[in-house]
């Protein structure tokens, strides 16, 4: 293990603030010091009010990618599949796409009120188009060959499916829902800053507002925190699931 | 259309007239609105082993396609059994040159065979000892575990070759599908292509540009000229089975008919 060296700077770091915060005697509404923000989290974690609030982000970020990756699959594969459909789709798709996720925030709210329904549809929506892109691009890139090979074996639809394009489609698919469980936990985070009562994200406006500035950066840390720890998982995933297939792809 | 035999001995006459089991009708093709085929009309009988070759886009591969039901006629008709072909079905198998994307890069060899299993719908119970036996007629029982990628490129023509036996196909349509082979491997493989269509029975329609290869497999060989294609000749190969790589090819049969064949190659191309 050589990766303590990447440690030497973020630990520097922490302990040239918490020395220049001692040195000046810092007294502030919008800084803390190393320490306080580690007793402020700490005290968070052992209370349960922090995975309380990790739980509804995390309800709500994979309820959201839950329906967007689903939905996003179908019609990706659809679209990938027949050159007919994504004609058609090509316009529509393009319109709505660049549509910022949080800008849905105010008609999603007149529908559903504050909640996790609408913080779910807003996730959904956000994680809908990367997959949707993502997954049309993968079906699209399969070798032809195999294509032909299941039509020459007389597979319909939903087997060759099954047993041909999404086997052949799963490593790429599997970078694209990687990616999206990014973007629902940004989304889901800041739908919940933006006024969602809800989970880790309303916690960081509502420390923010009771002047608690440790707390306020204990949980911004401990967001980056189950952010990496998901990307981490999802990697280990990623080399368990594909590390053999991946390595009989490199060998000659 | 004239068929020029090489002279045979008459112990060795040719078989019994065989009912055709695929009949090419004027058949042509348009893709695009380019001309791919001029009118075809060939009969290709039960059992029989027909090669073709020809200089590329003479619509050798084409006419695989057109059997596999992967193309459909712009004109004529492709009859398969007596009855035109509409798609593809079951009992005609597809051995395609690029063994290395034909072949499931994520499922094993014993996987890759499955496939075709799974395709004809035979019972998962049934299937490992059915794989097991594909795998052994190409060699590979060893390699069950392995993935294509792990193989070289003769065995995974092999494993192809296996998946496609899986089908209990009635037609083996074989697209140069030793062309990619160094030429041990290539001479292996045509002796084992040789025994699996004896003692299967099938018809083999094979594609080749190796004029050698095409008399020693061929019952008929079956030249092709391109822009657009169409049959230039049809070479009876009277050389007596099993075939041998030494003796089959020093036969004065061989060599004469091999003369005539680069001849009218060399010709075409004029």
């Amino acid at each position: 293990m050589s990766g303590w060296r990447g440690l030497v700077v973020p630990a520097g770091i922490v302990i040239a603030a918490e020395v220049a915060a001692r040195a000046t005697g810092l007294q502030s509404d919008s800084l803390a010091r190393p320490s306080e923000i580690a007793t402020a989290g700490a005290a968070a974690l052992i209370d349960g009010t922090m995975l309380h609030a990790t739980g509804q982000t995390l309800i709500a970020a994979f309820a959201g990618l839950a329906i967007g990756t689903s939905l996003g699959l179908a019609f990706g594969i659809l679209l990938g599949l027949f050159r007919t459909a994504s004609r058609l789709a090509a316009v529509s798709v393009e319109a709505f796409r660049p549509i910022p996720s949080v800008a849905l925030i105010p008609i999603v709210l007149l529908i559903f009120g504050f909640g996790y329904r609408m913080e779910i549809a807003i996730v959904a929506f956000a994680t809908f188009w990367p997959i949707l892109i993502l997954t049309r691009a993968a079906i699209a890139g399969i070798e032809p060959r195999l294509l032909e090979v299941s039509r020459a074996l007389g597979f319909g639809l939903g087997r060759r499916v099954a047993k041909i394009v999404l086997p052949a489609a799963l490593p790429r698919l599997f970078v694209a829902f990687r990616l999206a469980v990014g973007i629902a936990l940004i989304v889901a985070v800041t739908v919940e800053i933006t006024g969602n009562t809800l989970g880790l994200g309303y916690a960081l406006m509502d420390a923010q507002q009771s002047l608690r500035p440790a707390l306020m950066f204990a949980l911004l840390l401990w967001v980056g925190l189950v952010g990496w720890g998901l990307n981490a998982a999802l990697l280990w995933a990623q080399a368990r699931l594909f590390g053999p297939a991946a390595a009989v792809e490199a060998a000659p | 259309m004239t068929a020029r035999a090489a002279t045979a001995p008459a112990s060795l006459a040719p078989p019994a007239a065989r009912e055709p089991l695929i009949r090419f009708r004027a058949v042509e093709l348009t893709l695009a609105g380019r001309r791919i085929l001029d009118p075809i009309s060939l009969d290709i009988g039960r059992g029989e082993f027909v090669c073709v070759v020809g200089p590329s886009g003479c619509g050798k591969t084409t006419l695989l396609r057109l059997i596999a039901g992967l193309y459909l006629p712009s004109g004529g008709q492709v009859l398969y059994d007596g009855k035109p072909v509409s798609g593809p079905r079951q009992d005609i198998a597809i051995v395609f040159q690029d063994y290395g994307k034909a072949l499931l890069p994520w499922r094993t060899a014993a996987g890759n065979v499955s496939l075709a299993l799974e395709a004809i719908g035979m019972p998962r119970a049934e299937r490992p000892a059915r794989i097991a036996a594909l795998l052994a007629t190409v060699g590979l029982s060893n390699h069950a575990d392995k993935f294509p990628g792990q193989l070289s490129g003769g065995m995974q023509q092999r494993l192809q070759i296996a998946r496609c036996l899986a089908q209990a196909p009635s037609v083996l349509l074989m697209d140069e599908p030793f062309g990619a082979l160094d030429a041990m491997t290539r001479q292996a493989l045509q002796d084992e292509v040789l025994a699996l269509a004896a003692s299967s029975g099938a018809t083999v329609f094979f594609v080749t540009h190796d004029l050698e290869e095409a008399i020693y497999l061929g019952d008929r060989v079956v030249a092709l000229r391109p822009n657009p294609g169409r049959v230039a000749d049809m070479f009876d190969v009277r050389l007596s089975r099993p075939r041998d790589q030494l003796t089959t090819r020093e036969h004065p049969d061989f060599l004469r008919l091999r003369r005539t064949l680069f001849d009218f190659i060399k010709e075409s191309e004029a």
